[in-house]
């Protein structure tokens, strides 16, 4: 209601308002600043390639000079009821599945044993890791050795061999199971990772909550069940994601081990796309897979993320 | 036509453009570096490139010759990568057809036409061959090899299994599969998880039961790739997959795995092309392949079929140049593909030779077999995956993979084919 505002204080407001706004202004400036590279090099390197992909499957185009063959969304209606797109996304899904129901509560499990402080678990550390340290390449041609059909050559057929009432196996030329048996290498390969997630994470629970709760007379099966694991949740929410995400983006192992094969048996999304985009020169079209692929991966990421954000404000 | 007449005059002025700095470049002596990508990955056959690109170098001083050498599947993949950035190797393999013909058309390969002409270079190439380089009457690159497929067979175990000779026809076949089983013999070698070895199979059936005719007639979409030939070609198939004559596990193996298993006799037949004895060479555990052991037949007749029992499959190897290549680039190809080169390419067992006079250098008998077959044939036919366009190539030996699994039916196949071709071929 005061309508006077005596000189002074206008004064000394508006040269604090400068100095604030100086200050934001230079703060600004050093965020722009430590931001400017990476802004950079993502938008070269990840925004702008995902534009000119989504560009790009809207043509008809191989690839050679530039696009001028438009035909709208054309190639992601032929994509979305071409059945080995479908089932190159229900292979992906069944990875997912499996790394959800077999490999997490693997990796839970022996997190747990080798967590405690039983004698040699230094080794049996390294030796769970040692897969994941290995590249996806050797790993891949390692397996591919080992399931050799002929028990000549192939490790795992010997063996079955020498087994009475076992026959072996073709393994990655068997339609039935080659995805079962990639999902092995995924999961040989994997385990480690998240075994050493959730490692970490047991190490991060107080020694005092275990210590009253044996106090409290708890046996070990309830201090698995009600103190670690729900201590543990936020560990598992991210070892959940980075599995869905990684299994929905597995390429190097299945394209080096089969290429998809037989007949499609393990195609998953991102053989599909290299195949299409460069063996078959369909670049267009691969584009609109690729597209797909990051719709799939990014729908997944933002409703998980929403979920579990909103699970930790209930709890 | 306005643009090709343009593309026409603009790869002129560049060639014109680059004969003028290559002029100079040739006065001063100036420093030039050729990139050469081969897939010859056995041993010998390897070094005789090196050899032949280090007398070029101590001849030309001024000239270094980069090699690369790479696997042929690995290659393929390299270079879908290199083809879209257009940073082409100046000298490297192709089996020209539908993909050379879409490198040409993108401007990625060097017209080599006027050095052709000059003197008498063209004529030293035997014609369908170096035609299978040429796009719309222009070459961008020459043959070195030109040979068929056929079956390799290994003589040791036939005898072993009481064959007395290679079968003609088709039915005969199946006896001899037979009786190689009997005797506990892998009849027949295949690594039908790289899909080309055993798309052989589906389009050597379509030559025979169809001829020259029925396969124009799609490729030329006067026709179709439903039409009878090529549905019945889907039906021999499986009666062949029926009788289970391949190894355990084939449906994952490789040429590699498929070629170990010949090299080291532990199979009998083998459909392949001109490069399979090297193959065997260098996959078998001693290194010295078959020898004398392997002999060659022609695919079965079909009875009934409408083909010619002489009409071939087959394709050759050669090499193409890049856009950007030096001009020495074509002096060296020249120079590897001079009678002597190929001579010494033919008695290795390199190439099956395509420059007039380097067949006495052929001291194989079964390569000469392939090289007389490939020469009789009435209609020569080539792989559909170089023939066609890349998409409806890659789409042919996927679809055929579906036979040999026994997840499709031969009028699926066909129609997946058709599929492409009306999409691909226009």
């Amino acid at each position: 209601m005061n309508k006077k505002v005596p000189e002074e204080d206008k004064t000394i407001k508006l040269l604090s308002r400068t100095n604030t706004f100086t200050w934001q202004l230079h703060d600004n400036m050093t965020i722009v600043l430590f931001l400017l590279p990476a802004f950079i090099l993502l938008s070269i390197f990840l925004v702008y390639p995902i534009f000119r992909s989504a560009y790009y499957s809207l043509f008809n185009w191989k690839g050679f000079g530039p696009a001028v063959d438009y035909i709208g969304l054309e190639n992601y209606t032929r994509l979305l009821t071409d059945n080995i797109f479908l089932k190159a996304v229900k292979n992906g899904i069944l990875i997912v599945i499996f790394s959800l129901v077999i490999q997490l509560p693997l990796a839970m499990g022996l997190a747990l044993i080798v967590g405690r402080n039983i004698p040699g678990r230094a080794f049996f550390r390294a030796i769970f890791f040692m897969p994941y340290v290995l590249s996806e390449v050797i790993t891949a041609i390692m397996w591919l050795i080992l399931y050799n059909p002929n028990p000549r050559r192939g490790f795992l057929n010997a063996i079955i061999n020498i087994i009475p009432n076992l026959e072996p196996q073709a393994w990655l030329a068997d339609t039935r199971l080659v995805l079962p048996a990639i999902f092995v290498v995924l999961t040989w390969k994997y385990v480690g990772f998240h075994m050493l997630l959730y490692i970490t994470g047991v190490q991060n629970i107080p020694r005092d909550i275990e210590e009253a709760a044996l106090i409290d007379g708890v046996n070990s099966r309830q201090m698995v069940t009600h103190i670690t694991l729900p201590l543990l949740a936020g560990t598992i929410k991210t070892s959940i994601y980075l599995s869905i995400i990684g299994s929905l983006q597995v390429y190097a192992l299945v394209w080096i081990m089969t290429r998809g094969g037989p007949v499609n048996a393990s195609e998953v999304m991102s053989t599909y796309m290299y195949r299409y985009s460069f063996v078959r020169f369909e670049l267009g079209y691969g584009s609109a897979v690729a597209i797909i692929m990051l719709l799939i991966s990014l729908t997944f990421s933002v409703i998980y993320l929403r979920l579990t954000r909103k699970a930790e404000y209930v709890t | 036509m306005r643009k090709i007449t343009f593309i026409f005059i603009l790869t002129a002025l560049v060639m014109l453009g680059s004969i003028c700095f290559s002029l100079s470049a040739l006065a001063q002596n100036e420093p030039v570096t050729i990139s050469w990508w081969h897939i010859q990955t056995e041993t010998e056959h390897r070094e005789l490139w090196q050899d032949l690109a280090d007398q070029y170098m101590a001849e030309n001083s001024h000239v270094n010759i980069e090699i690369t050498v790479m696997e042929n599947e690995n290659f393929k993949a390299k270079m879908t990568t290199v083809m879209q950035s257009g940073e082409v190797p100046d000298l490297f393999q192709s089996w020209g057809g539908g993909t050379m013909n879409d490198q040409a058309e993108a401007g990625l390969l060097k017209d080599i036409t006027e050095y052709l002409d000059k003197g008498s270079w063209r004529e030293t190439f035997s014609e369908g061959a170096l035609g299978v380089y040429a796009y719309k009457g222009r070459n961008y690159g020459v043959p070195r090899d030109m040979g068929m497929v056929g079956f390799w067979y290994n003589k040791e175990l036939f005898a072993q299994a009481g064959i007395d000779s290679p079968p003609e026809t088709w039915s005969e076949l199946f006896d001899v599969i037979q009786k190689l089983k009997d005797a506990d013999i892998i009849p027949i070698a295949l690594g039908e998880g790289d899909k080309w070895t055993g798309a052989f199979y589906w389009e050597y059936l379509a030559v025979r039961i169809g001829g020259e005719e029925a396969f124009v007639k799609a490729a030329t979409r006067e026709g179709s790739f439903t039409d009878p030939a090529f549905i019945k070609a889907g039906d021999k198939l499986l009666e062949l997959v029926e009788v289970e004559p391949f190894q355990f596990g084939f449906l994952g193996a490789t040429w590699a795995d498929e070629s170990t298993l010949m090299g080291n006799g532990e199979a009998a037949m083998d459909l392949m092309g001109q490069w399979a004895p090297g193959s065997f060479k260098e996959n078998s555990i001693d290194g010295l392949g078959l020898g004398d052991k392997l002999g060659w037949f022609k695919f079965p007749m079909i009875e009934g079929g409408v083909g010619h029992p002489d009409d071939a499959l087959g394709g050759g190897n050669g090499f193409v140049v890049g856009k950007n290549a030096p001009e020495e680039t074509v002096d060296f190809l020249k120079y590897i593909s001079s009678v002597e080169s190929q001579i010494e390419q033919a008695k290795i067992g390199l190439s099956v030779p395509v420059v007039k006079g380097a067949e006495v250098g052929l001291t194989d008998p079964t390569l000469k077999l392939v090289q007389q077959g490939a020469a009789d044939a009435k209609y020569f036919q080539l792989y559909y995956d170089q023939y066609l366009p890349p998409a409806t190539g890659s789409v042919v030996n996927d679809a055929v993979q579906g036979l040999f699994a026994g997840t499709m039916t031969p009028e699926e196949t066909a129609q997946m084919i058709e599929d492409s071709a009306a999409r691909e071929i226009r």
